[in-house]
Formats: C-alpha cells, structure tokens, sequence
C-alpha cells in the first residue's frame, strides 16, 4: 500500500503509522460534558467501506488524514491534518 | 536420455555435478531435472506422506515432486525445484524425505498402510489422549511424513531486498508479455518485464512454432535484444513476481545468484516493484487427467515432456506414451518422433480424433492402470473393443490448460469458469491497474497472445496517458483450442491429484460423502492443494471432482482462490538485512567508546546501549561497583551520560501557549534561563512521560523526555501542533542526537565545573532549575542546573562532536576530586533512594493522582488529559497510589512485580493491594527500598504488610512509607 505524505510525496506503507480515527481531531471544548469526551477518547465505527483516518509519517513527522476505504483498500485522498479540519 | 541435436544447451560446456553424491554431466543450459532425465535418472524424490517413489512431472516452478536439497552447510537450500535450479559445476545435489537411500525407502511401508492412511486419518485417530499427541504421535508423524530439512545454522543472511518503480510492469516473457513490453516501450513508458525463466521467451523457448519466418526461440531473442537496448525498459530474468498488494505494489523474488557457485552475489534480492500499471502475461499450466496410478516416475506432463525435448534436447524415455484429450497430445506425438524418439501410444480420449502420424493411435481411449515401480514400465489402456496394455517408460499427459491467474486472486478476485476452454480464467478488474491477456486470460493460441499482449499494453498507455505508436507483429499459429473436460478415468485403483501430499480421487470422495462439501473444507479435509506448489496442478481437478462427487457444476462447487507467495520465498530474502543488528541498530552516545575501554557492561535502553556500571579493580559484583558510584555522589561528585534522554528544541511565536497545552503546568509564566519540572498526560488521562524543559529565550524552550519515550512524545507534539492547534506557530525539532549530555552530581559539582569553566559558577547567579550558557576550553556549552540523583546536580551539553572530550575531562576532573564516572545501576539507586518516577512506575495505567503529583494540574487553564483526568474512578482515594516500601528486615528485596496484601490475609490475586515497581540496595541508608502502588496508600504510612512473589518464592513483611526516603527537604539537591 502507498500513502501521499502532503510533505513528501507518495511514499510506501512502511514509513507510516496509521494512528486511528481522524475523530482525534474534533477535540471537544474543555468545559464539554464528560459525555462527549467519553465518545471522543473511546467511541469508534469500524466501517467496511469509506473512512477518515489519522497516519503519522515517521521520517518527515507529518501527520495526516487519508480517505480510505476498508473494504477495496483504495486511498481516496490525503490531506493535512489543518486542510481536513478546515 | 539425451537426443543428439538440438536445444538450447551448451554442448561445448559440460557441466559437472553431484546428486546423492554420485557425479552427474549436464550442459550448460540444463537444469537439474533435464541434467537428471538426460542420465536417465527419473526417481527424484519421496512423496510427504507415502513416501511412493516419484519424478518431475513438469518443467517449471509448479513442480510438486521433485524437491531436493542444494548446496551443503549453512546455505543449503532444501525444497528447491530442481526443474527449476540450474546446474554449475560443484553444485552439489541431495534427495529428501527418505531413508537409508532414495532408491531405497524404508518408510515406503506407509504406503502399505495406505488404506488406513486415507484423508481424514491424522484427524480421527490422534484426536484422544491429549498427551499423547505432543509426546507421541506428533513426533512420529512428523518424523515419518516430511520434505528436506534446514540444515540448524544461523542464516547467512546474504540475501538482500530491493525498490523499483516503473509505469508499467509487465509480468511474464512469453508471446503475450514481450508483445505488450514492446507496444509499452516503444510508446516510451517506462517498463520493467519480469521473467521467472533464465530468458525471455515463454513457450516460445520449448515448442517447434515459428512466428513470421522465424523460430519462436529466434523471434523471442530478438524482441529481448532489442527491448534490452531500450533506456525505458528493465528485463530482470530469473524473477518471479510472488504477490500483489495495495496500491500497484507487487513482490518479487529474484534468483541473482542461486545458479552459480556460492560467491560474493547474494543468492536472491526481494524486490518491492511499485508499477502505476501492470499486465498479467504469466500463461497457463498444463493439468493432469487422474488415472490409477498415474505417479510413476516417467509419466509428466506432455508440456513439460516438448520443454525437455526442444528446450533442453532431452526424452524421459526412449519409448514414449502420449496420452491426452486435446491436440496437445498429437503435437507433443510430432516432436518426439521428429527427435527420433519412438511413440509408443498415442492416445486421445475424443473418440473422432483422427492422427496421420507412424505410430499406434488410439482414440476413444483412456489410461486406466500403469506399470512399473522406480519407473513406468508399461500402461494399460481402455480403447473401443477392449484393454490393451503397452510398453513405454515414459508417459506424457495432455490434459489441457489452466489460466496461471495465480497473482489476481491476491486481493481477493474469485475466477470464474469459462465453459468453452473448461477453466477458470480471471475476474475482470480484481486488481486495480492489472491487466490480464494471453493465456492467463484463456487465449491459447501464439497470434492470439501476441494481439492480446498488444491489447492488454494499449490499455494500460491509455491509462498512463501514452499514445501507442504502432508495433508489427508477426504472423503466428492461430489454432482453435477448445478441449473436452477431461479430469479423472473411471477405473479401480489410486489416481493421483496432489502428488506431494499424496491426496487422490477417492480422498476427494471420502471428503464429499463426510459432508465436506464446500472447497474450503475438502481442502483442509483432504490436505489437496496445501503443499509446497499449492496445488497449481491439481486445484482444478480436484475442485472438478469434488463437483461430480457431490453433483453439481463446477461454478456451483465453488471457486480456486490463491494466496501470496506464487511460488515460496526463502523467509532470508523477505527478511534479508533483518537479522542481528539490521534487526536492532544500535545507538551509542559519545561516551561509549571511553565506558568500554572501562570494561562498564552496556546493557540496552531501547536501542540506545548505556554503562551498566564502571567496575574498578578488586570488585567482585556489580553491586561492589554500584554501592561504591552511589556513595561517590552522596559524598563527592559523580559524572554520567544523560545524552539518551530526548530533547526537543521547541521554537516560535506560539511556543510558550502551546507547552501550556501540553504540559499539566504553565510554563508560559516561566522565565527566561528557568527550568520547570514538567507531566505530560495522554488525553485519557493518564501520565505519559515526564521531564524538565528549560527556557532559552522568550519563543525559545528545550524539552526532554525519558529515554524510551523520546519518539511516542515527539509524534504526539506533532500532533498537537498539527492536528489541534494548527493556528500556533511553533516548530518542533528533535536533538537528541545533536547534544551530548552529562550529568554532574554531588556536594563537589560545583568544584568540578568550576575547574572547566571559563566563567565561574556561584549559587547566587545560578539557582537550582536554572540554566545559563558558558564555556569549556573554548567551547560553548549550556547548562542546566537539575538533579536526578538529590544531590546537588548540573548537567552540561554540548554539541555532539565534542562530546567524548567532555566526557573524557570531566570524569578526568572528577577523579581528581575523590569521585568518578557512575552507570545506570547507581543513577536507579540514587533515583530510588529519592522517590523520582521512571516508567517504571509511569507505565500507562497512573495518573497524576496516582503518583502524587495532582498538585501538578493547573486549575486555571485547558491541558491535554484535564478533562479525562477528573473522570469518577480516576480520582478516588482507594485509587493503587505511589508509596515507599521497606522492607522489616533489610536484608529483603521487595522485587518489582511482587504482590502486597493486608497482613493475616491469604496472598492471592483477589486480595492483592498493590505491587511493586522498583527496588534497590540502599548504600546510603543501609537498607533494602523499593517504590510501589498500594490501595489509599498515601492513607497507610507505616503500616506493614505482607509481600509476596509467587514466582520467585518471597514473603517477608515490609513497612509503607513516603516515596521519598532520603533528604526529604530536598535540601541538598536545591543547596
Ligand atoms: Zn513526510
């Protein structure tokens, strides 16, 4: 599998760490119902089909969002974490 | 036996070799099979599970019977195909799973046990007692069914791993492959063709059609001379693509030097070929028709018999049956009687077939039993009219062709069945970019491979945005191929599907009548298809007579599927450079080379490698040494390597808000040449890692992190960065690498600095948790003022390169004083006498609270883990909570992973209140101390509890007291 670090290019599967869902981004408001930060920390789909996910690639130390899909393991779209959340 | 002209051999090069340590002459060109079948040698192997004699039935890498071992001592290669090995003078070949001798087989008796034997065996028989399948049957069977044997030395580890990239790879180099190469080439895409074979060539190499007015062979050698003087293109010969993975990345094994005499080259490269597009041209393999007894040594397969013949100029025998249920069998008839070989028998199942050849043809007529033990002698035939048996030593069987679609099913393409060639051919689009033609797709015939290769390239330009140019092809055979379905003769006797593991027909049936009726459970039922070649002849077969048995269509019974590798790859390629220190590099601070030349044991933190301890002369222990460092910093001074911790140098505008965020505590209010003792939680809560950052300036700060969680911390500061606060403008780099670093611990620290430094360093300008720049013989250094030890400490950083000087003049310095260089064992005492955590303790389930550290969470500001941290359940009191440990009698070790419980309850689990994460001998204070957690325990000082290692037998009583056993004030640390 090949990945599209924003900061270096398509690069092998090797160089990266896939880190969850990109839900780690959407961190909830300090003062937010302890609710919320339960369903932030510990809830997660596990879609066969589309997803958002979080990769970190090591050597440069980029992180993004790549928009995969489970099921045919095609890479739909990288981004920075900054372009996924705008 | 050899023909006199012909093939593509060496005649003017023989070769020389060993099999079972008897000299063997081949040719150059030869493979180890021909070289074999050309001395009339056709036994080459035992079955796995019968041990029944058995020859090559083909002349490739599908080979199920003829694996031997090659090559002696650590790079003997046991399981090689030797249809498959060239032959190079000294090679040295070994035939496997038999004993005393191949002729010979003492556990061909299993083969007599047959009918006890039969699928299923292993399952229903070594079910029952359990004990005895680990001591007695396991051993047996393993014993008795097996292939070649590793030969128990370590690995060589000579192989070696490789990266391509390519827009268009091309695997297979038959008519198909070199037709779509060229078309690809010469648009100007950049091309790698992949050939399993010594050369380009496919089929071409080993059948009598011409293509224009020249040979298939003349043809093929010149598409690959003039494809090889191509810029854009890579013929890599010798290479089987094994795998197909996301994103147009394909495996591959290339053979580099398995064909010559073990040297400098490594005997295989694993390649990692990245293609935007790629076109399947891997052909077909010919499959068998089971008939009883169809296993003898000398019946192959009629494809792999014109291999032999036109490739290599070899018969495998000198009376030769042909038996097929296509015209296949008719060609491979020609061949042999224009070699001078005489036809036996030609015999075609199709009752209109008709031959015009000098030899005995018989259609409508099938094999039903055959002759013969180390080789077939004879064979018996059902013709119209009756039985008739015939002499032959050699069998060829035409049985038609299965689409080598192999590589398609690899990200889950299921083949579907094709009625008219009756065979599977593969699924449109199961690999994003590959494009299946030629054979592989069911196009038999040469013009036909030649078109679709043609095709299949167009395609794959268009996608890569080339325009083809056009490309001449010659004219070439264009034979209707449309075979009956041929798989099994009806007739008594054993018919054989998977040689090497020895599953007939009647296997196939058993399974069908216990219910086993889906492929997957036949498979597993039967063992069909698990062997080494993975049922690349069989599978079909097997699949068709599980269809028949349990009546239904074959599209009904289900579908082949393959997974990676083709073809098996040596664990050594995949993982070449992996082993030793390939697989753990290690990393070595500056000071290394001084700390051995000290005899210091290093012992591995991570990949780093730090001084266990400096042992001086007349010290016997370690713990001679430790308590000796120990003393040495309680009382004078002690330098040591810190340069493994992580550092990270945070810059910019939004650093002072972004640490902030990070850290528990604020370190936007810390001034300038300030140090601050920093936790960092995880968002759910719980600690992290912990560390001091210093100050440099006002965008300016340094962190440092535990040595083992320099990278984890810096991904998650990126991730901060990043992810959460991409508004702040701060940069994040690591110098760990960048800074040797060296503590200096001790009432006479100061002494020692102030005997290096140019500027001299009093209290008053640099308080504890401060930090400064100065200079060292010219150098500038900076300093912090920490201390890890509770004595009075700095520690001084300079630029790597002048690290191992520093080192070498501080511990100069330092034993000038009375005191010297210290390891790790006493750095853990020092930290342990004074309570200071280590991941040890922080090990991902404590929190901030856990450690007594709550007061460290700022009230007035959002931190990362702050919400979680004050969850119900992370707060409680009755919370496992850090305390001290000492144990009643000093003498006891209360070792990390025992247990503690109330006294006068049972030691067990359920009543376990805490445990234990670090202890030490404390030369300071004469006693044994340890840290751990404990229910309420900040509740309990000084009560006694009982402590136990189930383990490693200990049970002693300890008393609960601060962390903090040595200068609780801190006084002397903060001087
Ligand atoms: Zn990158």
């Amino acid at each position: 599998m090949r990945l599209t670090c924003p900061h270096c290019g398509e690069r092998d599967l090797r160089e990266f760490a896939y880190k969850g869902d990109a839900l780690a981004l959407s961190r909830p408001e300090a003062n937010a119902e302890l609710q919320a930060w339960h369903e932030y920390l510990h809830i997660r789909d596990n879609p066969a089909g589309p997803t958002r996910e979080l990769w970190y690639h090591t050597p440069c130390g980029s992180w993004m969002v790549a928009e995969r899909d489970t099921a045919t393991h095609a890479v739909h779209r990288t981004m920075t974490p900054a372009e996924a959340t705008k | 036996m050899r023909i006199a002209t012909g093939g593509l051999i060496d005649r003017e090069k023989p070769i020389r070799f060993t099999f079972d340590g008897k000299p063997v002459t081949g040719f150059a060109g030869d493979t180890v099979a021909s070289a074999l079948l050309a001395n009339d040698i056709l036994l080459m192997g035992r079955s796995f599970k019968y041990h029944r004699p058995r020859g090559p039935v083909t002349a490739g890498s599908d080979e199920p019977n003829a694996l031997v071992t090659v090559g002696e001592g650590a790079e003997a290669r046991p399981n090689t195909r030797a249809t498959c090995q060239e032959i190079y003078d000294g090679l040295t070949v070994t035939s496997q799973n038999r004993w005393p001798s191949l002729r010979f087989d003492a556990m061909a008796v299993n083969d007599l046990l047959s009918p006890f034997l039969a699928a299923g065996f292993y399952y229903k028989t070594f079910m029952w007692p359990r004990a005895f399948w680990e001591k007695l049957y396991e051993p047996i069977i393993r014993r008795a069914a097996g292939l070649g044997a590793l030969s128990g030395q370590p690995d060589p580890d000579r192989s070696e791993k490789a990266f391509a990239h390519c827009d268009l790879l091309v695997i297979g180099a038959g008519p198909a492959g070199l037709a779509a190469a060229l078309t690809a080439a010469e648009a100007g895409a950049d091309v790698i063709l992949a050939t399993e074979d010594t050369r380009p060539g496919g089929r071409l190499l080993s059948e009598t059609v011409t293509l224009g007015d020249q040979t298939g062979r003349e043809w093929a050698d010149r598409m690959a001379a003039r494809l090889a003087a191509m810029g854009n293109v890579r013929v890599m010969a010798r290479t089987t693509v094994t795998g197909v993975y996301d994103s147009g990345t394909y495996g591959a094994l290339e053979r580099v030097a398995e064909h010559v005499m073990p040297g400098e080259a490594p005997p295989t490269c694993f390649w990692r070929l990245v293609a935007r597009q790629a076109i399947l041209a891997t052909g077909a393999l010919e499959r068998p028709i089971a008939f009883p007894m169809n296993d003898r040594p000398g019946i192959l397969s009629a494809a792999a018999t014109r291999t032999y013949l036109n490739r290599y100029a070899v018969s495998p025998g000198a009376r030769v049956a042909v038996f097929g249920n296509n015209d296949d069998a008719h060609r491979t008839a020609t061949d042999l009687a224009a070699a001078g070989v005489t036809v036996a028998a030609l015999i075609d199942t199709r009752e209109d077939a008709t031959s015009d050849g000098a030899w005995p043809f018989y259609p409508g007529a099938e094999v039903i039993e055959t002759q013969g033990r180390l080789r077939l002698e004879g064979l018996t035939i059902r013709k119209p009219g009756g039985t008739l048996r015939i002499g032959a030593d050699a069998l060829a069987v035409a049985g038609g062709w299965n689409p080598a679609l192999h590589l398609t099913c690899h990200m889950n393409g299921r083949p579907v069945w094709q009625e008219d060639i009756a065979a599977f051919v593969p699924t449109a689009n199961a690999i994003p970019g590959l494009t299946p033609c030629g054979a592989a797709l069911g196009t038999f015939s040469t013009a036909g491979c030649l078109e679709d290769g043609r095709r299949a390239a167009e395609a794959a330009l268009d996608a890569l945005g080339h325009s083809p140019k056009p490309i001449d092809l010659p004219d070439a055979e264009d034979t209707p191929y449309s075979p009956p379905a041929t798989w099994a003769v009806t007739a008594p006797g054993r018919a054989w599907l998977d040689l090497q593991n020895d599953v007939t027909t009647k296997d196939v049936h058993l399974a069908a009548r216990e219910n086993f009726r889906s492929v997957e459970h036949m498979k597993r039922y039967t063992t069909q298809g698990m062997a080494t070649d993975q049922g690349k002849g069989s599978n079909v077969t097997a699949l068709a007579i599980l269809a028949d048995a349990t009546g239904r269509t074959i599209p009904e019974t289900g579908t082949t599927t393959f997974r990676p590798p083709y073809v098996p790859v040596p664990i050594s390629s995949m993982g070449a450079g992996h082993a030793g220190k390939g697989f753990a590099p290690e990393r070595f601070t500056t000071s290394h080379e001084a700390s051995t030349a000290r005899a210091a044991p290093m012992i591995e933190a991570g990949l780093w490698y730090r001084p266990s301890y400096f042992p001086v002369h007349g010290e016997k222990t370690w713990r001679e040494s430790c308590d000796r460092e120990v003393r040495m910093v309680r009382e004078c001074v002690g330098v040591s390597d810190v340069s493994t911790l992580g550092k990270i140098d945070i810059q910019g505008p939004g650093a002072a808000e972004f640490l902030d965020l990070v850290y528990t505590g604020t370190f936007s209010t810390l001034k300038e040449g300030r140090i601050r003792y920093g936790l960092m939680l995880r968002e759910d809560g719980h600690v992290m890692d912990d560390g001091t950052t210093a100050r440099l300036g006002p965008q300016h700060y340094l962190m440092t992190t535990t040595t083992a969680a320099a990278g984890p911390v810096m991904a998650h500061l990126e991730f901060v960065a990043q992810g959460l606060r991409p508004d702040l403008d701060v940069k994040l780099t690591s110098v760990t690498d960048h800074w040797a670093q060296f503590a200096v611990a001790g009432p006479r620290a100061r002494d020692l600095l102030n005997s290096l430094l140019e500027e001299e360093v009093t209290d008053d300008a640099v308080p504890f948790m401060s930090c400064w720049l100065a200079t060292v013989s010219g150098v500038p250094v900076r300093l912090y003022r920490i201390s890890f030890s509770g004595e009075r400490g700095y520690e001084i950083a300079v630029p790597a390169r002048y690290g191992a000087a520093l080192w070498r003049l501080l511990v100069a310095q330092a034993e000038s004083l009375g005191g010297g260089a210290y390891g790790i064992e006493a750095l853990n005492v020092l930290r342990i006498e004074k309570g200071f955590i280590t991941h040890a303790e922080i090990h991902g389930r404590t929190t901030a609270y856990d450690i007594g550290m709550q007061a460290m969470m700022s009230k007035t500001k959002d931190f990362i883990g702050k919400a979680a941290a004050a969850r119900p359940g992370l707060t409680e009191s009755t919370r496992e909570r850090l305390v001290g440990l000492r144990p009643r009698d000093p003498a006891n070790m209360p070792l990390p992973g025992g247990f503690l419980f109330t006294k006068g309850e049972t030691p067990s689990r359920a009543n376990a209140q805490g445990y234990v994460t670090s202890a030490c001998w404390s030369p300071t204070l004469e006693t044994h101390l340890a840290l751990g957690f404990l229910a309420s325990g900040p509740e309990r000082m000084g009560e006694t509890l009982r402590f136990t290692d189930h383990l490693r037998n200990r049970d002693f009583e300890v008393t609960v007291t601060d962390p903090v056993a040595f200068d609780q004030d801190g006084g002397r640390m903060r001087g």
